[in-house]
């Protein structure tokens, strides 16, 4: 298929767009939440190995595309910023389809003092007031539970065994190459039994992770098995992703040396770990929550767009794969 | 033996799927948040003509199926095999009814199909896009009648059965959009 030079997005949905981010910067300018830029290149980058991230050169020495700017946002907090909101594109490479482009924009925003139900409840507030149509229906619902109700089966308990049976009871089908990856068997069972199950018209927010997905979040003070993390889902689509932030420096140093562990076994190449990010938490991270909001979905939530590309003035760069 | 990665995956794409070469229709990145991403895709068995789903791990490699398109003459039908020729080689294949899915009620004799061989026998035959085909038999044409709606049945000289428009007449050449069965304009002999 060969491009066209006309953007893939309408004017209209452009037009909404910026209606959207007018409302974003209106609401934090509401309540004193602080604006900010951070680089989008930088020589450190996320160990995730779920993430990949796009790579450049300057002067021979390799730097990344940021895929999100957690990072460098957590050391402003760290210097003393107080509450702070970004909107920032970013970059994920090898993320393509009807609901990812490689290139999108991420709203995300750090609360201090609150945990991740305040910012649950922020999140809401947010969303009431940028969804139009208006949406009024707010479900939440913890990890495990979803797992009790939909599969009658903990996450937090269940070994790869229980869970490949679990998978053969309710009929769910396996792709090849799940090995004895307990979290992948959990993720294919969140993408097989457990989104579908969410509200088809709603949003449905789900908290509190099994601890090996705790990414950057704290573990529950009382429950060590899980970490506190919420995801956001309208439908079965993923809209945002929230922590309340792990400020402790060596368990967060411990995590991304272990995701780099796993990137070797995967054959995956290894990340530069982000130092600034560990002396940030060592000198001080207030107690706070964070959350990221990929914007380009809400938009086609709002417009009812069917693929990603209809809310990206130029969605088709990345497009000769796509279908 | 080639294969292709899930990052490769696209409509129209031929891979190998428990022995049967099959044709992807759809794929979608699916990803539960920050975990493992897979790919959910629907196939078309080319050998059955049935549609399949199938999800993949994000990075899985998947056999290629060995399978090329060539456009080829349709020859004729002789009740249980359809005959196709290469129009630069002259070599000539049979298509069983199961490889002509929906195109042989659209072909007449020369009309050029594109025939998907595996290992060198047929599995699919597309028919062109647009064909242009004579009516043999339909009610006789409302005078006068040019921009009204309204449509009657038409019998095709391949056989097939369209909708037309009321003013349509036996023996005139229509032109039809084979994917979607539907007539297009007629054709000015």
């Amino acid at each position: 298929m060969s491009k066209h030079w006309q953007p893939t997005a309408s004017i209209e949905a452009i037009k909404e767009k910026a209606r959207i981010l007018q409302s974003i910067r209106a609401f934090f300018a509401q309540r004193n939440v602080l604006e900010v830029e951070t680089p989008i290149i930088s020589s450190a980058a996320i160990t995730d190995p779920q993430l990949e991230s796009f790579s450049t050169q300057y002067n021979q020495q390799e730097f990344y595309l940021h895929t999100s700017p957690e990072f460098h946002m957590k050391r402003l907090l760290a210097a003393g910023s107080g509450d702070i909101y970004q909107l920032a594109k970013v970059f994920r490479d090898d993320e393509l389809g009807r609901n990812h482009n490689p290139e999108f924009t991420l709203l995300e925003w750090y609360r201090s003092g609150f945990n991740h139900h305040q910012l649950m409840d922020e999140v809401e507030d947010l969303l009431r007031g940028l969804m139009n149509p208006a949406i009024n229906s707010y479900q939440r619902i913890s990890y495990q539970q979803a797992f009790i109700n939909q599969l009658e089966i903990d996450p937090f308990e269940a070994d790869v065994k229980a869970l490949k049976q679990c998978a053969a009871k309710f009929k769910v089908e396996s792709p090849q190459g799940m090995e004895e990856d307990r979290d992948m068997w959990l993720d294919w069972l969140m993408v097989e039994k457990i989104a579908p199950s969410f509200s088809k018209e709603g949003f449905t927010f789900l908290y509190d992770y099994p601890a090996s997905q705790a990414c950057l979040a704290r573990l529950d003070k009382n429950d060590s098995r899980k970490a506190n993390r919420f995801e956001l889902f309208y439908g079965e689509l993923e809209l945002a992703n929230g922590f309340y932030e792990l400020t402790d420096a060596d368990e967060q140093a411990k995590r991304f040396k272990n995701d780099n562990k796993i990137r070797q076994q995967r054959q995956q190449k290894l990340m530069p770990i982000d130092d600034c990010l560990l002396d940030a938490l060592n000198s001080g991270l207030p107690d706070c929550s964070g959350v990221a909001i990929g914007i380009d979905r809400i938009l086609m939530l709002i417009i009812g767009a069917k693929h990603i590309k209809d809310v990206i003035s130029f969605g088709d760069e990345f497009s000769e794969n796509s279908i | 033996m080639a294969s292709y990665s899930t990052n490769d995956f696209r409509g129209g794409l031929k891979l190998i799927l428990d022995n049967d070469p099959c044709s992807i229709i759809e794929n979608e990145l699916v990803k539960p948040g920050k975990g493992q991403a897979f790919n959910r895709v629907k196939l078309r068995n080319l050998k059955t003509g049935r549609v399949l789903e199938r999800t993949f791990k994000s990075g899985e490699s998947v056999e290629a199926a060995d399978v090329i398109d060539v456009d080829m003459e349709f020859s004729y039908n002789d009740g249980e095999f359809w005959y196709f020729m290469d129009p630069n080689t002259f070599e000539q294949v049979a298509a069983p009814d199961s490889a002509m899915i929906d195109s042989g009620k659209w072909i007449k004799a020369q009309e050029l199909c594109t025939v998907t061989l595996w290992d060198g026998s047929p599995l699919v035959v597309t028919a062109p896009n647009f064909v242009e085909l004579a009516v043999t038999e339909t009610d006789p044409g409302l005078k006068g009648d040019t921009a009204q709606g309204g449509t009657k049945p038409a019998t095709l000289e391949s056989g097939a059965v369209v909708k037309v428009p009321l003013f349509i007449e036996e023996g005139e050449l229509l032109k039809i959009d084979t994917r979607s069965g539907e007539y297009v304009s007629r054709v000015k002999s």
